[in-house]
């Protein structure tokens, strides 16, 4: 650790100081900033640590290590919840620093040996990871303190931070046991609580980051500041797939403050000792670029492409019965079309990275989502050994997707910034702007859906057939592997695992390839399949002449989780119950990544045909709810989310050029469109699942539906916008 | 060439390019973090800030044009209706990945300042400029009314 720098940023400092100062007063429990400072506690050598995931200290406070990036999902908070439980600690005396990269500790046990956030999976895969954690760490001071005392271990008991022997009425603070259970043997097994023992778990437990996310002093990346940093702006091609041609610095470097205009791989890049300065730089830079194997085509033309191909058949994806004859020989058939746009992901903190680069070694700042891929590739990009790049993993100002990506893209562009300056130890800060954001790429791709179904003459769906025509997000990634059968699972989640029982059921899935380079974008395939489904399972309803739920629910049978959040969701909403001329109601139900989410909408449609999302009552099962409060947050901002794109969303290409460039032209949800919403959560004793991305999944078409309700229209071109309903 | 105002009740000269955005004067000259950069175009409001009183973006309002006016950053909101509706963002446990929290935190501070009891289309009206990409707009409305609630008491 001798190289960690000693000049913690001053405003860094403050802000630690402030927060812990805060917790002292009892406002919020401590947040403490991932930083030097914290590596210094760590290596405190009365500390008790007896594993990767925590520290408790003589000062009595509990440090939980997150091996998750903090994003605004309340993984902080949910892991420290876990830990904190099996601890049996006192909430106030919770602390949470980010954990290094180490793939030999920190792995998504989710995915293998890769450390990484995504996939909705913090709480998931951390679940028994951390009760084991907390409970080993119990069970030594239980130890020290029964050593202590001369008492058998069974008479002591633990609660709030406190273990206590009743007979003898002694007791002592984890803090006063820490140099003591440092001594005992880790336990080799440990025994874990029943659910109803649980004292945080299913509580309303205040997040552990608030104070300083209400007051400024919140560090993320773009606050990290060391003495002569230089802040980089980087020009990239204006077309996917073009390089530079030639460039002409000489404008740049006239403007006061550019210090360096040097070329990397992915463009040219202008150094200068402010922001501003990199900005005015960049924008006097003179480019040629060679675009001779750029992506030249419009969104148009893709889609009108992928149309084509929506009418053959595709590869297999799920297979039962017989579609196409079921279909050839039904009483009546539905067919529809969906087609969905590009989308970016624009997190309010546009993408950044801070690196430290010499001979020696790396030190990356950033609010990192796949810290051991962003480790390898910045290694592979400087020249060294992955274990010779440190990553201290920031708060993130959202991501929705963004920052995971197997190219590591912002942060080999920072690193071969900082090769390009001589690898000579100065730190450089990459900024984006949010120009460079929204035309930069990595996008949630472009699909076009085609599903066709089957009613008998008694009006039973017995044919579903859904064709998928897309690009492959994982495709040329270290993810490729999972492909099987040429299926790339993140194009089919939520169309191939359809939970209605339909006799024929076919889906298809035509892999696509285009120029731009594409992404998971929150809930990643559901973001689309969920759409495509259920506002097409509202049609089949509609032509059979049904009730939409009743429709659904009769279908669910064997899918009890399914049916549990519809039910809840239609009953809170008051399904049935009519409303004014004009309005209409309208439910979806989906699964993503083992959590179920139903959401009954309901909008205005004003005469002149625009809608308006009034009320959104959502029902969520994620198993045993950590903490309720973050769920419930995590449902209201998914639904924000996920309305926001359907409403408006859509990054468009002309010859390849994007189209929209800011928050004017790709357009996001503000608070006068946000619905009033109502969230249930279903009791549950299963494991925990996630709670991040599936909220955002039903939106889409459980408003689709009640527009339909509203006005009889079907909208099956995403955005809304486009045809002019909102 | 040196500009001087107030900022968070001090005297501040601040040397540098007048025509620099007031948010990169205030986060790279002043030091002071809170502020944020979103959009750089006056289009989300995470570098909203008071000058005299009225929620202004700094992204898009040049130092120069501070020139002896009062500024005051999130790091420097000591108004009741301030305390209030940081108390109520707590409360409520608005933020979540809490980036644009200083921002919209300041311009719901200039609404309550001005309009002590606001009704949703008063929000609406306030608030519609400041983005909050995890959509935490439920708990914002709510906690301006706590807030407005909270300074009647």
């Amino acid at each position: 650790m001798g190289d960690i720098p000693l000049a913690l940023p001053v405003s860094s400092r403050r802000g630690f100081l402030k927060g812990a100062a805060a917790s002292a007063a009892g406002l919020t429990i401590g947040f403490h900033w991932s930083g030097p400072l914290r590596r210094a506690l760590a290596e405190a050598p009365k500390d008790f640590a007896p594993n990767a995931f925590l520290r408790i200290a003589p000062d009595n406070s509990v440090t939980v290590i997150a091996k998750h990036v903090e994003l605004g999902q309340g993984a902080y908070t949910g892991l420290a919840t876990i830990v904190a439980e099996e601890l049996d600690a006192d909430w106030a005396q919770i602390r949470v620093e980010s954990a290094p990269a180490d793939a030999s500790k920190y792995n998504n046990l989710n995915w293998g040996p890769v450390q990484g956030t995504g996939g909705s999976s913090a709480m998931a895969n951390s679940w028994m990871q951390l009760r084991q954690a907390g409970a080993s760490a119990r069970a030594m001071l239980v130890a020290a303190a029964a050593a202590e005392w001369g008492v058998p271990a069974a008479s002591l008991t633990v609660a709030g931070g406190v273990v206590r022997h009743a007979p003898s009425k002694r007791q002592a603070t984890f803090g006063a046991l820490a140099v003591k259970a440092a001594a005992q043997p880790v336990p080799a097994k440990v025994t874990l609580k029943q659910p109803k023992g649980f004292k945080l778990i299913g509580r309303k437990l205040p997040r552990v980051d608030l104070l300083p996310k209400t007051n400024g002093t919140a560090q993320f990346t773009i606050d990290v500041t060391f003495p002569g940093m230089l802040v980089a702006l980087l020009q990239r091609p204006p077309l996917f797939g073009a390089a530079v041609k030639s460039f002409d610095a000489a404008a740049s470097k006239a403007i006061p403050g550019v210090t360096d205009v040097v070329q990397v791989p992915r463009g040219v890049a202008v150094v200068a000792k402010s922001f501003w300065a990199a900005k005015q730089g960049r924008d006097a830079l003179k480019l040629e670029w060679d675009d001779s194997k750029a992506e030249k085509r419009s969104s148009a033309a893709i889609i009108a492409a992928y149309r084509t191909l929506a009418d053959q058949p595709g590869k297999p994806a799920r297979k039962e019965g017989d579609a196409a004859t079921a279909l050839k020989g039904a009483a009546r058939t539905i067919s529809a079309s969906y087609e969905f746009p590009y989308l970016a992901h624009a997190p309010m903190e546009p993408l950044d990275a801070v690196v430290k680069l010499d001979g020696s070694g790396c030190e990356i700042w950033a609010g990192d989502q796949f810290q051991t891929i962003d480790q390898a590739n910045a290694a592979a990009t400087a020249g060294l050994k992955p274990e010779q790049v440190k990553i201290h993993t920031l708060l993130a100002g959202g991501s929705f997707g963004r920052r995971a990506n197997a190219a590591s893209d912002y942060i080999v562009e920072a690193v071969s910034i900082a090769k390009a300056l001589g690898a000579n130890g100065t730190p450089v800060k990459l900024q984006w702007t949010r120009e460079d954001d929204i035309q930069g790429g990595r996008y949630r791709p472009i699909y076009v859906h085609k599903i066709e179904a089957a009613l008998d003459a008694k009006d039973q769906l017995v044919a579903w057939r859904h064709r998928i025509v897309g690009q492959s997000i994982i495709s040329g990634t270290p993810f490729a592997s999972l492909i099987k059968d040429g299926i790339d699972g993140t194009s089919v989640e939520g169309a191939a695992n359809l939970p209605y029982a339909v006799p024929n059921l076919s889906v298809e899935l035509a892999t696509t390839e285009t120029g731009v380079p594409v992404l998971w974008w929150r809930v990643v395939g559901s973001s689309h399949t969920a759409y495509a489904t259920e506002a097409f399972i509202d049609e089949v309803a509609h032509a059979a002449g049904k009730d939409p739920f009743a429709f659904r629910r009769a279908l669910l049978g064997r899918h009890p989780r399914h049916k549990g959040v519809l039910e809840l969701a239609a009953k809170a909403a008051g399904w049935g119950k009519p409303l004014p001329k004009g309005q209409g109601r309208g439910i979806a139900v989906a699964e993503a990544f083992g959590t179920y989410v139903a959401q009954v909408a309901e909008v205005t449609a004003a005469p002149n045909g625009k809608i308006k999302v009034d009320r959104v009552v959502c029902a969520v099962d994620c198993g045993i709810p950590i903490n309720p409060d973050v769920i419930t947050a995590q449902m209201e901002g998914g639904i924000g989310f996920g309305l926001g794109a359907v409403l408006y969303g859509a990054i468009t290409l002309k010859e390849g050029q994007v189209e929209q460039a800011n928050f004017d032209s790709y357009q996001v949800l503000r608070i006068d469109e946000m619905p009033k919403v109502e969230v249930h959560i279903v009791p549950s004793s299963a494991a925990p699942t996630g709670v991040g991305e599936p909220g955002v999944a039903p939106i889409g078409p459980a408003v689709a539906n009640a527009v339909f309700a509203a006005t009889g229209k079907r909208l099956r071109v995403l955005p809304f916008s486009t045809g002019g309903t909102v | 060439m040196a500009i001087s105002f107030t900022l968070n009740g001090k005297a501040a000269t601040l040397d540098a390019d007048p025509d620099m955005p007031l948010l990169w004067a205030i986060r790279e000259v002043a030091g002071l973090h809170g502020t944020k950069f979103g959009c750089g175009v006056a289009q989300c409001g995470a570098c909203t800030v008071h000058i005299e009183g009225q929620a202004t973006r700094s992204c898009v309002t040049l130092l120069s044009a501070v020139e002896g006016k009062h500024v005051t950053t999130i790091e420097g909101i000591e108004s009741k209706a301030a305390k209030a509706v940081q108390a109520a963002w707590v409360e409520l446990q608005v933020p979540q990945c809490g980036y644009c929290q200083s921002g919209q935190i300041m311009s719901a501070t200039a609404l309550l300042e001005q309009n002590p009891k606001p009704s949703d289309a008063d929000i609406d009206g306030a608030m519609s400029g400041n983005i909050c990409r995890c959509a935490t707009y439920v708990r914002i409305r709510a906690a301006i009314h706590a807030a407005a609630h909270r300074l009647e008491g």
